[in-house]
């Protein structure tokens, strides 16, 4: 318990000490102090719980799967602290942002670190919900950091369109606590989620499937499954760089995380022989997982903006994973829990590079964008090797994932083969067709190298590569547990 | 039909009041002027204390005298004031957000509560039977708020109508459940402030860059464009 | 029980429609004293109304000669219409031999006929007053008879029955509750009311400007006993309405048991709701302004949308 109680103060700690705090140099030292002693932090937690197994009691429970998310948010959170010290200090250099805005934006950083470890390590599903929504209100005004109008409208469209999807996600637990009510009499314990999966059985399967096609609308919204992702390319795409990275590298998983929990309970629900389909919850999932990789996957040849591409390709990686939840079996689970890790690695390096590409060529408009390899190889080359890595060419980590899932859509549903790797060629191809002219063409003539810290890119990229070869075993037998936990039955 | 009258007088007011919120929803869909628009939804939140507050002497849940007076004083008298305060500088109390075809929006909202009503007919007999006819009532708020959200145009009215869902969803979990566990409320309602100030701060934000509150003038992300 | 065979139930029943007749100008009369007063002028004398008519009956007649044989006849037929509707509104007993006519739905036909006919007397003579009149009038009722009958409606299903003599019963015998569907009927019925009685916001029954006339517009060619019955008939739907609101949501005073002292009870007590409705009535007119016309339809989706709400209460909240 002390070290979840670490994990969660220092991230609130640091919120309060950023916001006292004036300096931009000393704000910058200190985010990145802080995020690393949240890492270290969770770090142990995990070891606890990898020795001694699940363990919390009323309203906190760590058990393999959560804690996988924790150490992936924190490291992930760590790294990114580390590109955006010398980022942001760049932004005030060239007067893009005042220091009033940047005590802000460290501040509502290690706030919204908070609300993620809090979602994730919640027993109480309300919780879950309030963490959730708290992860919005923390991220909105950093969206619209840079006070254009695009990034406004960007910022409000965020607000208005994940506050009404995760209202229907409120609704849904309120019918899951109305169905919970009935088999468990102690109020308080009624929305623990350790508790109710061991009862799960006995909960009503009418309310059931409401309350759970309720949650999957709301927290779908937050994960940007189409045609609830209208918010995520703007969002992604408007903010600085180094919140595009965590919010596609991070909130999307949380946001995953919260269905699989809920898909748990109610798979468990309607398995005893009732008039609903007891494969329902994953059907859903699978049908929107499809949805979005397809629709994403085309519209990624639309794009002129970079942010945005790159913002598309991420609907498209989390319609994957959500189609690989909803496969259920233990090959498609493990396959999108290592699929969560990879992508979070991956996409957030990219913007990482992205962020300093627009940088170099001043805007970002893939059609100014050129030369980058010429310009400064460690952008270019960084960018090529993260496209490579996403769109899921081997040796990178993708690749291992996606073959997996690939796998067991052809076990389970051999049909479905077909629009996946339709879907992963039409991503491929819309990826490749932009890159390629930004990072070969030639090089414009006032185009200059910037500052570029790329150890955490680089850091990333070799652990996706270090995945894509071989996954180390405690990680594969972490994985295994966690598909134990999920799907009940383990892989290897 | 005559089962009705058998209940007792404490439920058939607390279904009088939830029929009333469902037409102060119907009354927020069809204002077009903003303080209107703010003072219709402290009507909301007020019918919908008294409405809790009835709940609770009725099924003896303590807990929910606490909620109802969570709900006056953030729904009723916080969240208006400082919704009217942020009106009166930015100087757009007085405005007009016109409502497209209020003949039309209003027949939609209708067609939403019987919607709603089909919707969660199967479940209604798992609740509590006070209040159980009206979870349809309290789902109808929120599609409700959410059409309003749609139609409108302005900024302000927009956050009137998000507030009005929040208030569709306490609805919601007072007549399903009876209120959610104490710890979920209160972080609902912290989110609900959180909320509320960083639309307050989010409105001088837009007048600042589009020189409006007309939130139609925030088209220039779209897929066209970009 | 109502007895058929009874000669006295007639003549009670008959009685009852002929006092209703007589009482119908003397409330209009009222209501506009009331507003005199609230407006600080000089009111018209007590029996005025009966004045005007008396006076309207001994004119002569003036006929356009493009009038058609139904301009003759239509004040009848509005007088008849509104007639046969007085005699079957419960006004001081609930149950006549007549009320097994007296359903609710009946009532809105007969309104129906009236108001056709009237439409058709306005276009008759070719003037362009009498055919805006006309096609304003019909918006209007386009628009406030679905409302009226989803009120009916509403009624039907808590007191499940149409009929408007067993409704009143039915309201009576059973205990005193809290029913929102009741509420919004209301509610939508007093709005609904405005709406085909004439009265402001929606029509100026004292305007004769072009732009605010709808009623008046298609009497505009009317003279002598023709103008007479038309506007009697006019006095007599206010009654009618105001009659209804006050016996169908509030009875109590109504005879069901007929006495001497039950019936002077019932007299009482329907002057004083009638008294008490048309100061509301004077009141409301004199504080709202007079809305543009294409403001009515919204007024008339309120009352829509009220009465809606009204009936889906009754479903979803009162249904077993």
């Amino acid at each position: 318990m002390i070290a979840l109680t670490w994990t969660l103060l220092i991230p609130v700690a640091g919120m309060l000490l950023l916001a006292l705090l004036s300096s931009p140099k000393v704000s910058g030292w200190l985010n990145l102090f802080v995020s690393i002693l949240s890492f270290l932090s969770s770090c142990w937690l995990a070891k606890k719980v990898l020795k001694a197994g699940s363990f919390g009691g009323d309203q906190f429970y760590i058990d393999t799967f959560n804690v996988y998310l924790i150490v992936l948010t924190t490291f992930v959170g760590m790294t990114t602290a580390i590109f955006s010290r010398p980022y942001m200090q760049h932004e005030i250099e060239i007067a893009r942002l005042t220091i009033t805005r940047l005590k802000l934006y460290h501040a509502s950083y290690q706030a919204f670190l908070f609300t993620m470890l809090l979602a994730l390590s919640t027993n109480n599903l309300g919780v879950l919900w309030v963490a959730l929504e708290g992860a919005t209100l923390a991220t909105v005004l950093l969206v619209s950091l840079y006070r254009t109008p695009e990034s406004i409208e960007a910022a409000w469209k965020y607000f208005i369109l994940c506050g009404v999807g995760i209202a229907q996600a409120l609704f849904g637990t309120i019918l899951l606590y109305l169905a919970a009510a009935k088999v468990i009499p102690d109020d308080g314990q009624a929305l623990l989620w350790s508790v109710l999966h061991g009862r799960a059985a006995e909960l009503e399967p009418a309310v059931m499937v409401i309350a759970y096609v309720f949650l999957l609308v709301g927290y779908g919204t937050k994960v940007g499954l189409v045609p609830l992702h209208n918010w995520l390319p703007d969002a992604h795409s408007e903010g600085p760089t180094p919140i595009s990275a965590v919010l596609s590298g991070l909130l999307l998983n949380v946001a995953l995380y919260a269905i699989v929990r809920v898909k748990m309970l109610t798979d468990a629900a309607l398995m005893s022989g009732t008039d609903y389909n007891p494969q329902l919850a994953g059907h859903l999932m699978m049908g929107f997982g499809v949805i979005s990789f397809t629709v994403a996957a085309l519209f990624l040849h639309r794009q002129r903006d970079i942010k945005r591409l790159y913002s598309y390709s991420s609907i498209e990686h989390m319609g994957l994973m959500t189609f690989a939840f909803g496969i259920g079996g233990p090959l498609a689970t493990f396959g999108a829990l290592l699929h969560m890790m990879v992508h979070s690695l991956t996409k957030s390096a990219i913007f990482m590079t992205v962020g300093h590409a627009s940088q170099i060529a001043g805007t970002q408009k893939m059609d100014h964008i050129r030369g980058l390899i010429e310009t400064q190889p460690a952008v270019g080359w960084g960018l090529l090797i993260g496209t490579l890595a996403i769109a899921g060419f081997p040796p990178f980590g993708v690749f291992t994932s996606e073959f997996l899932l690939l796998t067991a859509t052809m076990q389970s549903w051999p049909w479905l083969t077909i629009p996946l790797l339709l879907g992963l060629a039409l991503a491929f191809a819309g990826l490749f067709r932009h890159l390629q002219p930004m990072v070969f063409g030639a090089r414009p003539e006032l185009q200059s190298a910037v500052y570029v810290n790329s150890l955490p890119m680089m850091i990333h990229l070799f652990l996706v590569l270090w995945l894509g070869l071989s996954i180390p075993s405690f990680l594969a037998n972490w994985f295994d547990a966690a598909t134990q936990l999920i799907t009940g039955k383990a892989l290897l | 039909m005559n089962s009705y009258t058998d209940l007792p007088l404490i439920e058939q007011a607390i279904l009088t009041l939830s029929a009333l919120v469902l037409l102060s929803s119907f009354a927020l869909l069809a204002q077009s002027r903003v303080i209107a628009t703010i003072k219709m939804f402290a009507w909301q939140g007020a019918l919908l204390s008294v409405a809790t507050v009835l709940v609770a002497s009725d099924t003896g849940e303590h807990h929910l005298y606490f909620s109802a007076a969570m709900t006056l004083v953030l729904k009723v008298i916080f969240i208006p004031w400082l919704l009217i305060y942020q009106s009166r500088r930015l100087g757009i109390l007085r405005d007009f957000d016109a409502v497209i075809r209020p003949g039309i929006t209003l027949l939609i909202a209708s067609a939403l509560v019987i919607f709603c009503y089909s919707v969660v007919e199967p479940i209604q007999q798992y609740a509590a039977s006070i209040t159980r006819d009206a979870i349809a009532l309290s789902l109808a708020v929120v599609m409700l708020s959410m059409l309003m959200l749609i139609t409108r145009r302005k900024a302000i009215t927009q956050v009137v109508a998000f507030m009005a869902l929040e208030n569709g969803l306490f609805f919601a979990a007072i007549t399903t459940t009876q209120g959610m566990p104490m710890v979920v409320e209160l972080g609902v309602a912290f989110d609900v402030l959180v909320a509320t100030v960083i639309f307050g701060v989010f409105f001088f934000h837009i007048r600042d860059s589009i020189e409006s509150l007309d939130v139609d003038q925030l088209n220039r992300l779209s897929e066209n464009t970009k | 029980m109502v007895d058929y065979l009874s000669p006295i139930s007639w003549l009670l029943a008959l009685s009852q429609t002929v006092l209703f007749i007589m009482a119908a100008p003397l409330f209009v009369n009222w209501v506009k004293r009331i507003k005199c007063y609230l407006q600080n002028r000089k009111p018209p004398v007590f029996l005025q109304s009966y004045r005007d008519l008396r006076r309207l009956f001994t004119k002569q007649l003036v006929l356009s000669h493009t009038a058609s044989p139904l301009f003759r006849i239509a004040p009848y037929i509005v007088f008849g219409t509104s007639l046969m509707a007085a005699s079957v509104v419960p006004f001081i007993i609930a149950q006549v031999p007549a009320a097994a006519m007296a359903d609710a739905i009946v009532l809105v036909g007969l309104f129906a006929l009236g108001r056709f006919f009237l439409a058709l007397a306005g276009m008759d003579v070719g003037t362009s007053f009498g055919g805006m009149g006309s096609s304003r009038e019909m918006t209007i009722i386009a628009l406030a008879e679905p409302a009226m009958l989803i009120v009916v409606f509403t009624m039907a299903m808590v007191a499940e029955t149409t009929n408007l003599s067993t409704i009143i019963i039915h309201t009576l015998n059973s205990p005193l509750s809290l029913r929102p569907s009741l509420l919004f009927a209301f509610t939508a019925l007093v709005l609904v009311g405005i709406a085909e009685t004439g009265r402001i916001p929606v029509d100026n029954p004292a305007s004769h400007l072009e732009l605010t006339m709808i009623h008046e517009a298609m009497l505009l060619e009317y003279s002598g006993r023709h103008l007479a019955l038309m506007e009697f008939a006019a006095h007599i739907k206010l009654m009618i309405y105001a009659v209804l609101i006050a016996n169908l949501f509030i009875p109590w005073g109504i005879v069901t048991d007929t006495t001497f002292i039950n019936i002077l009870i019932a007299v009482i007590a329907i002057t004083f709701k009638l008294a008490i409705l048309g100061i509301i009535l004077a009141a409301g007119e004199t504080a709202v302004a007079k809305m543009r016309i294409f403001k009515v339809p919204t007024f008339l989706a309120v009352a829509f949308t009220i009465a809606l709400v009204g009936m889906l209460s009754a479903i979803i909240l009162e249904a077993d």
